[in-house]
């Protein structure tokens, strides 16, 4: 059965719950989504369900995109994601709503995470970084040594350092269902979700319960 | 978007009145022991009021047994608040009444403001 959507984060709030408790949760507005294709294991040797999100105007995308969607009559989409199935229930072309997922349930949530551009290894990987005082004077977000000396005469592969952060699809596992309106195509989950407001996410049925 | 952050906001309790730092008050607060519910009082000084969507708060000063301190916390918009009842405002001239917390007996009153 198919159990994802494609969605958008609104942002975080905090909502109480029926024993009157503060949760914090974070909207995702997801959905309406369409059934763009249905992948099978004859034809394409596993068997998935890509959904379509997010109408957009037609000249935002290239003519196959649009020949792909057109094939089933349906609007512009901006982003297509592929859903692993093992027997898919939907048809190409149908509509799938926040009403896949209940109150209640846990699913995974996927996301990119904010960019945080070139950072240190303090902030990237926690590093301690060096002394503030006792005659330090450049050494207080200092990585300190990469690595030994004539043996082995190299760095090893994978030494962390500073680089690149941010900007990785990030998937949190195990978030509650907290909250569905399919009037307005929202979902909250509790707890915080990867990436920016505005930032494309992807909710599925969680893979450890 | 932020229409959507309010759609899912819980709405202001009608239970609690307006309040300012000084105010004497009274909160009545349900809670939950095993199965049974029953309402507490907690009866102090409004010391601090923060305002601001779902986490809108205000803090409840009351001088217990030996003179001991107890200050609590309530969100304005939760649901186990029963009611707020103030019974008097006070003259205070800054929005954080920390200053409490050093006083003790006769310097620890509020002049009344009557309106």
């Amino acid at each position: 059965m198919l159990k994802g959507l494609i969605g958008k984060k609104v942002g975080m709030t905090q909502i109480f719950d029926a024993a009157g408790a503060a949760i914090p949760v974070t909207l995702i507005e997801a959905g309406p989504c369409y059934v763009t294709q249905v992948r099978s294991l004859e034809s394409d040797g596993y068997s998935a369900v890509q959904l379509g999100f997010g109408e957009t105007k037609p000249k935002r995308l290239t003519g196959g995109q649009l020949g792909h969607l057109k094939r089933n009559n349906l609007p512009p989409l901006r982003f297509l994601r592929e859903f692993r199935v093992k027997s898919p229930d939907v048809a190409a072309g149908d509509q799938v709503t926040v009403e896949t997922f209940q109150v209640g349930e846990h699913v995974d949530v996927v996301g990119t995470s904010k960019g945080k551009g070139f950072a240190g290894a303090v902030k990237r990987y926690h590093f301690k970084g060096g002394p503030k005082t006792h005659g330090a004077s450049d050494r207080l977000r200092a990585p300190g040594s990469r690595s030994s000396t004539t043996t082995p005469g190299r760095v090893y592969k994978g030494a962390r350092g500073p680089g690149h952060m941010g900007f990785d699809r990030v998937t949190i596992q195990n978030l509650k269902v907290v909250y569905v309106d399919r009037e307005r195509n929202l979902i909250g989950v509790n707890g915080a979700v990867p990436g920016p407001k505005g930032g494309l996410v992807v909710v599925k049925e969680t893979r450890k319960q | 978007m932020t229409d959507f952050v309010k759609a899912v906001e819980a709405a202001q309790n009608p239970n609690v009145p307006e309040i300012q730092p000084g105010d004497a008050v009274s909160v009545f607060i349900r809670i939950k022991e095993g199965s049974n519910e029953r309402t507490q009082e907690f009866k102090g000084t409004v010391i601090r009021q923060r305002k601001g969507g779902q986490n809108a708060n205000f803090t409840v000063r009351r001088v217990a047994s030996n003179g001991i301190g107890v200050e609590r916390t309530f969100l304005m918009k939760s649901p186990r608040l029963e009611k707020v009842v103030v019974y008097r405002h006070a003259h205070v001239r800054r929005a954080q009444l920390y200053f409490m917390r050093e006083r003790t007996g006769k310097s620890a009153r509020l002049k009344q403001k009557f309106d």
